[in-house]
């Protein structure tokens, strides 16, 4: 099954996108998400996939433009990173609104200033809150599979929500990775042509995106925190499925050598796979310690999490983005809250750091892992921690 | 008011009495939505669906129009209709557009000619939305964009917009003892349009509802880019009775503020024929309170400079060709 081929990862984002085949592609170019967009229009030049590409000439306008081509009943597509988020924020949020599930392929970039072009998480962060399903990828392999598995999510009808799949910018998608794709066929038989709920077509006229008064606001803010709510039903099936065909399982959150964990570290993004190398090398040394890798980030796993955490002494939580002036990194204060309830939860430390491209190494994981274990428990604990800055 | 005085006579007498019934009679912008009485903009509205006729799909940027007739659970719209935000209708029907193009090649849309038709007020057209519409016209789509404009943000309460006339009062612009109102000439965005060399533009009105229709059906046939800007009169803006929309319109064109022209591939055209001596702008503005507290002075600059604005159009309209002309040469 599939064909293994060693490929930059952003292309190979927009090969499992063109294996979808959307009917119309809407993009602009910003690093580090651009060679998506740039390869999917070689595939459309190639006759590969035939695809309307609009070369808008905003992020703002690629947002609007796939949602018109959805509302119009066609399969869309997307890229950005970043500042380009931003520019689609007024738009994000309609989006999910209209329930048009626009599929996102996210090239994770900090968010200016000072500008910088290289990873952390400050830009999908900045963006939660506006009804859009949420997936991150590890590695080259998860990029591919949650591409395709993404508009099967986003155009189910027990679903119909935006999605974006987020890679590390750069972590990801500049590196090369030998990875599996699968076969047309096989996206053909996983994926069938998108048929709409509602469109805008003569044939059938309706009004799409219609002003709402005090008195039905609130009643469709309720309706869209359902309709995500209960999307994560269907993306469990979805994975579920995705497991039958192509043998790889997916999960809200995997767990890495969390068998008898005292210690777990958590992880959303590229990060996790450079963390497995610090797990086993401090297992090796007779460490308790695992690793939790966090793959959807909304609709948030409450139970998951609840599950994979228990028995867990001490929980050490990586973000790549930090909430200013507020709780801390948006990872973890949405996990402490998740366990506020439970009777029993594990002690939590945030490390915040790997921003703007800053590495982050092995020994980086090895040595917060050591500080959080060697601690002295009288010592009172930082709420969180920005982790390797110079100069404090 | 007599406005066919001193108006050369059609080739059909009457035809202006006649043609009306031509007009379809199909309802597409239905009545009881919640415009303001006298409202030029519904009623040009009305007048686009009817020439536009049934496969059409509207894309509607915020503003008046779009909140006087969508409020949920009712709609006042028989053609297909959506709506996502204030600067980004040219956007949006760019990729319903897009969408049409695709979905009819690839079969699954019924195999008929249906048309994207983008439509704003004057904030989310010239202001706001003008990147989205630059980039639309600029890249070819087979989209018509109407503009409707009402010379200021009348939907936020009557704030100015880069369409807003010299010398008019506004909620953000006003009038007192140290401001004249409106210091700036109206942006002219059609001009704008004319420069990304799309097939065709014109200017229309709602008080010439067959010119503005015909200009309509046009714009329709054309495959590709299209611009209509159409002076919609705000009686509630303009501070004018609300029974004064079609006069203060048909004063607007007669006084050579607002003239009634298009530009067919680069060949422009008045399409309402102008008096010898267009009237002195006094005529149009003195009906209106957005311009009460002009002096002589100031009215005499809004003078001339309408008299020059006036003079590069129909400059424009003697020597302009049509592209197919110039290439013959």
């Amino acid at each position: 099954m599939g064909k293994r081929k060693g490929m930059e990862i952003a292309l190979a984002a927009a090969e499992a996108a063109a294996l979808c085949r959307p009917d119309v592609i809407a993009a602009y170019p910003i690093t580090p998400n651009t060679h998506i967009p740039e390869h999917l229009s070689d595939i459309v030049a190639e006759g590969r996939l035939d695809a309307e590409f609009i070369c808008v000439e905003s992020e703002h306008s690629a947002l609007s433009a796939c949602m018109g081509a959805s509302g119009a009943g066609a399969r869309v597509f997307t890229a950005t990173s970043s500042q380009g988020l931003l520019y689609m924020a007024e738009i994000m949020a309609i989006a999910s609104s209209m329930r048009l599930p626009v599929v996102m392929a996210l090239g994770n970039r900090a968010l200016s200033g000072p500008l910088n072009i290289w990873n952390d998480h400050s830009d999908i962060m900045s963006q939660r809150d506006t009804g859009w399903i949420s997936l991150f990828a590890s590695h080259g392999q998860e990029v591919i599979d949650m591409m395709i598995q993404a508009f099967r999510i986003a155009e189910d009808r027990d679903v119909m929500l935006p999605i974006n799949v987020n890679l590390d910018g750069f972590q990801l998608t500049h590196v090369v990775e030998v990875m599996n794709f699968p076969l047309q066929e096989e996206v053909d038989a996983f994926l069938p042509v998108y048929k709409p709920y509602a469109s805008v077509h003569p044939d059938h006229p309706c009004s799409m995106g219609t002003l709402a008064l005090p008195e039905i606001f609130s009643e469709a803010t309720r309706a869209r925190e359902a309709a995500i709510v209960n999307s994560r039903k269907t993306i469990l099936k979805v994975w579920d499925e995705w497991e039958k065909q192509f043998g790889r399982r997916y999960e809200p959150i995997e767990s890495y050598k969390m068998e008898g964990a005292e210690f777990a570290v958590l992880t959303m993004g590229s990060m996790g796979e450079t963390a497995e190398v610090a797990i086993d090398a401090l297992r090796e040394k007779g460490v308790p310690v695992g690793l939790l890798k966090l793959k959807l980030w909304r609709p948030f796993p409450y139970e998951d999490l609840k599950k994979a955490t228990k028995g867990v002494k001490s929980l050490i939580v990586m973000d790549r983005a930090v909430s200013f002036g507020g709780p801390g990194g948006p990872v973890a204060s949405e996990i402490r809250s998740a366990l506020y309830d439970e009777p029993s939860r594990p002690d939590l430390t945030n490390y915040i750091f790997g921003l703007g491209g800053r590495d982050v190494t092995v020994e980086d994981f090895i040595a917060m892992i050591d500080k959080v274990r060697l601690a002295d428990k009288k010592r009172p604990k930082e709420h969180y921690e920005f982790y390797g800055v110079r100069g404090e | 008011m007599n406005t066919l005085k001193g108006y050369p006579v059609g080739l059909i007498e009457n035809f202006d009495l006649y043609a009306p019934k031509l007009v379809d009679r199909e309802e597409y912008f239905s009545p009881g939505h919640r415009a303001c009485q006298g409202c030029g903009e519904a009623l040009a509205i009305r007048l686009m669906c009817k020439a536009l006729g049934k496969d059409t799909i509207i894309i509607n940027a915020t503003g008046c129009m779009e909140v006087i007739s969508s409020m949920y659970p009712t709609t006042a719209w028989k053609l297909p209709w959506i709506h996502v935000a204030f600067p980004n209708a040219a956007a949006v029907g760019s990729g319903v557009e897009a969408a049409l193009k695709a979905l009819h090649r690839k079969g699954r849309i019924p195999d008929r000619y249906v048309k994207a038709v983008a439509i704003g007020g004057d904030g989310g057209t010239v202001d706001i939305g003008l990147q989205a519409l630059s980039g639309a016209m600029e890249r070819g789509h087979d989209l018509l964009y109407v503009c409707f404009d009402n010379e200021a943000y009348m939907n936020t309460g009557i704030q100015r917009s880069s369409a807003t006339p010299f010398g008019a009062s506004t909620t953000t612009a006003p009038a007192g003892v140290a401001s004249m109102g409106n210091k700036t000439w109206k942006k002219n965005v059609p001009e704008i349009m004319v420069a990304h060399n799309i097939p065709y533009v014109a200017t229309a009105c709602q008080s010439y509802p067959l010119d503005f229709m015909n200009k309509v059906r046009k714009a329709r046939e054309i495959k590709g880019p299209s611009y209509i800007h159409c002076l919609s009169v705000c009686p509630t803006g303009w501070r004018c009775p609300s029974e004064a929309c079609i006069k203060m319109g048909r004063l607007a064109v007669e006084t050579g503020v607002f003239p009634l022209y298009e530009v067919e591939n680069g060949k422009y055209k008045m399409t309402v024929s102008m008096p010898e001596n267009i009237r002195p702008i006094q005529d149009y503005i003195k009906h209106q309170g957005r311009f009460r507290h002009l002096t002589p002075e100031q009215i005499k600059i809004f003078q001339d400079r309408t008299n020059l604005e006036y003079k590069k159009l129909l400059n424009k309209i003697e020597h302009s060709k049509s592209w197919g002309e110039m290439s013959a040469e």
